[in-house]
């Protein structure tokens, strides 16, 4: 397999962060961990922004494969992280393929409602399920690895590093994805989508294909989060949860793998601050933020840095 | 027998309270194409106007009742105007010809600023503004005894949708808010000035929002969030009839109603399932709602 340099530069930043993990504090990897859980969701949240497609119930999927995650640790006493995490990608795509039979007829708002609608009926199950712990949700069981069980405060860090080699292999799969035909196709799709039709293709096909896609990386990160907060709940089903995801999406920007990462990592971090230093206007921020975001930086953050980049290109250009 | 009474009246109650809520959110998306997700936080705004005014009324001193019934409706009212201007003026009117898409994640983010614009006015602590619901005692119907003030929203809700109905359908203003809802473009051609318009239309929205929020409070303790729970509920109501609709909305209102009253009579574990398979049911096979025009697709 042959790497370009925006993959090298993927694997590089990730071998480094994980490596940075050893000595940075451990609120700092667990603040981290739980940023790329959720950078994981926003991907399928881009991917389908990629095709024109704004979904508000990704949420949906996230909570699948939390719960799924969480299910088969307490009730079939799983505890293998790989086999966990498939299980939760699998629930995820198996439930994508029928959904997305219905979904891939829905364009802009409706498609945007239809999800939302989706994802509140499983809120609407999770919350009155008291086997499942209702509201309250329940605690996930401590994962293993092919047998090995990490010691006390070891698997924190282990998962960190896991999650980062996930996360920039898939950034990889992704950008790969991206500058294939079918991702390609996508983009074209969400530009003029009867042209497509016209040149022979079936945008639904490979908007379904799309659809399952971003389901099953959107569970692996709901079940990360799972593993790495040890506790799930119906929250993350709530359409609140699924609007974060927009937020982070549109603040990465759809033109670059690592905007999303960028982005839920930056989000997690301010958060953080904001929540202590003014609690009650958090939210404010971040729609006053969103707004800004859309007037003045429509493609995201990223075009800051890629603009950046094209500006120095000139420059060397001229010189 | 008692069971059926007892669904047909609560989700009567719950219809026309589902309606008055959706009201302003389908009008606004009828006429401007803004589904607007900020709308459960004007009914929030309206609720709150209304619970912290009715509250200090009746705390202090014995005036009349029916002062504090006028203090509702005033303070929902102004509320509203104050709010829909601020927003529409101040706002959204720069946003107008953006992608339908965008106006959504752009309310949603108006959302996020209200939402703790709130808290900050009025604090965390709930709100309780129960003496309107109390003074008007209760009847008995059909065996079952039913708090007046639930007859009242039924009332209200039916006089409210057949003035819409009277006012988008047999006056000038109505048929000219029809054009721009058939074709804003044409509309403008023929001379209509599509930003009054909107700027009337939004704030007919957002007072009916607020209205719904203050009719809904004496019933309700007033705290974080009541917005954002029932911004997805009217969302619902208004896909089921289809977006724009006013008849739509009262047929969705009553869909969900009936539904949820039965669901909660029958098998309560399926309240919430009921209203959103109900909303995702339609949308499966009306995508356009009940009420909704099919749209010629554009190349």
């Amino acid at each position: 397999m042959c790497l370009d340099k925006t993959e090298l530069m993927m694997l590089g930043v990730g071998v480094v962060l994980a490596t940075s993990g050893l000595v940075a504090p451990q609120w700092l990897v667990f603040l981290l961990t739980m940023a790329l859980a959720k950078s994981l969701v926003v991907q399928g949240v881009v991917m389908q922004m990629r095709a024109g497609l704004v979904t508000f119930g990704q949420g949906l999927y996230f909570c699948i494969g939390g719960y799924a995650v969480g299910m088969s640790g307490h009730f079939l006493t799983i505890s293998d992280l790989p086999t966990l995490l498939l299980i939760g990608v699998a629930s995820a795509v198996a439930l994508a393929m029928i959904l997305g039979l219905l979904m891939t007829r829905y364009r802009e708002i409706f498609f945007a409602m239809l999800s939302l609608a989706f994802s509140m009926i499983l809120y609407g199950m999770l919350v009155k399920s008291p086997g499942l712990g209702s509201t309250d949700g329940f605690n996930v069981i401590a994962w293993t690895l092919f047998g090995w069980s990490p010691a006390t405060g070891q698997a924190p860090l282990a998962l960190f590093v896991i999650i980062i080699a996930v996360s920039a292999v898939l950034a990889v799969l992704l950008h790969r994805y991206g500058h294939s035909s079918a991702g390609a196709m996508c983009e074209a799709i969400r530009e003029n989508e009867v042209r497509v039709e016209y040149l022979g293709q079936s945008p639904r096909w490979v908007l379904y294909m799309n659809y399952v896609a971003a389901a099953g990386v959107s569970a692996l990160g709901g079940g990360f989060m799972a593993l790495a907060a040890g506790h799930i709940d119906p929250e993350m089903a709530y359409w609140i949860t699924s609007g974060e995801f927009v937020f982070i999406a549109l603040l990465g920007g759809t033109s670059h793998v690592a905007a999303p990462i960028l982005a839920a990592i930056l989000f997690a971090v301010v958060r953080t601050y904001a929540i202590e230093l003014v609690p009650h206007s958090w939210q404010m921020i971040l729609g006053i933020t969103l707004l800004a975001i859309i007037v003045f930086l429509p493609k995201g953050l990223w075009s800051l840095l890629s603009g950046q980049a094209r500006r120095a290109k000139a420059v060397e250009a001229k010189a | 027998m008692l069971s059926v009474y007892a669904v047909l009246i609560d989700g009567a109650i719950y219809a026309s309270w589902l309606f008055l809520v959706a009201a302003g959110l389908t009008v606004i998306y009828g006429v401007m194409r803004i589904l607007n997700m900020a709308h459960g936080s004007f009914y929030a705004i309206g609720a709150y106007a209304a619970a912290s005014l009715v509250g200090w009324y009746f705390n202090n001193g014995v005036g009349p009742v029916w002062v504090g019934y006028l203090m509702m409706l005033g303070s929902a009212l102004a509320a509203g105007l104050a709010v829909g201007l601020l927003i529409e003026r101040g706002l959204l009117r720069f946003m107008y010809g953006r992608d339908e898409v965008l106006m959504v994640i752009i309310t949603y983010a108006l959302l996020l600023i209200l939402e703790d614009a709130m808290k900050m006015v009025w604090g965390v602590n709930p709100y309780f503004a129960y003496q309107p619901y109390a003074a008007m005692g209760r009847s008995v119907l059909a065996g079952l005894k039913v708090s007046n003030y639930d007859l009242m929203l039924v009332g209200v809700s039916l006089v409210i949708g057949f003035a819409l109905w009277l006012w988008l359908e047999r006056t000038h203003q109505g048929k000219v808010l029809r054009a721009v809802i058939h074709d804003r473009e044409v509309a403008q051609a023929m001379g209509v000035n599509v930003r009054r318009v909107f700027t009337l239309v939004f704030v007919l929205g957002t007072v009916l929002g607020t209205l719904a929020g203050a009719l809904t409070a004496p019933a309700i303790s007033v705290a974080p969030g009541i917005g954002v729970e029932i911004i997805v509920l009217a969302f619902a109501v208004v896909v089921i009839g289809g977006m724009g609709s006013i008849e739509g909305a009262a047929l969705g209102a009553l869909l969900v109603g009936l539904s949820r009253a039965a669901a909660v009579h029958y098998a309560p574990q399926f309240e919430l399932f009921v209203i959103y398979g109900v909303m995702a049911l339609v949308l499966a096979v009306r995508p356009q709602g009940l009420f909704g025009r099919v749209l010629a697709r554009k190349i």
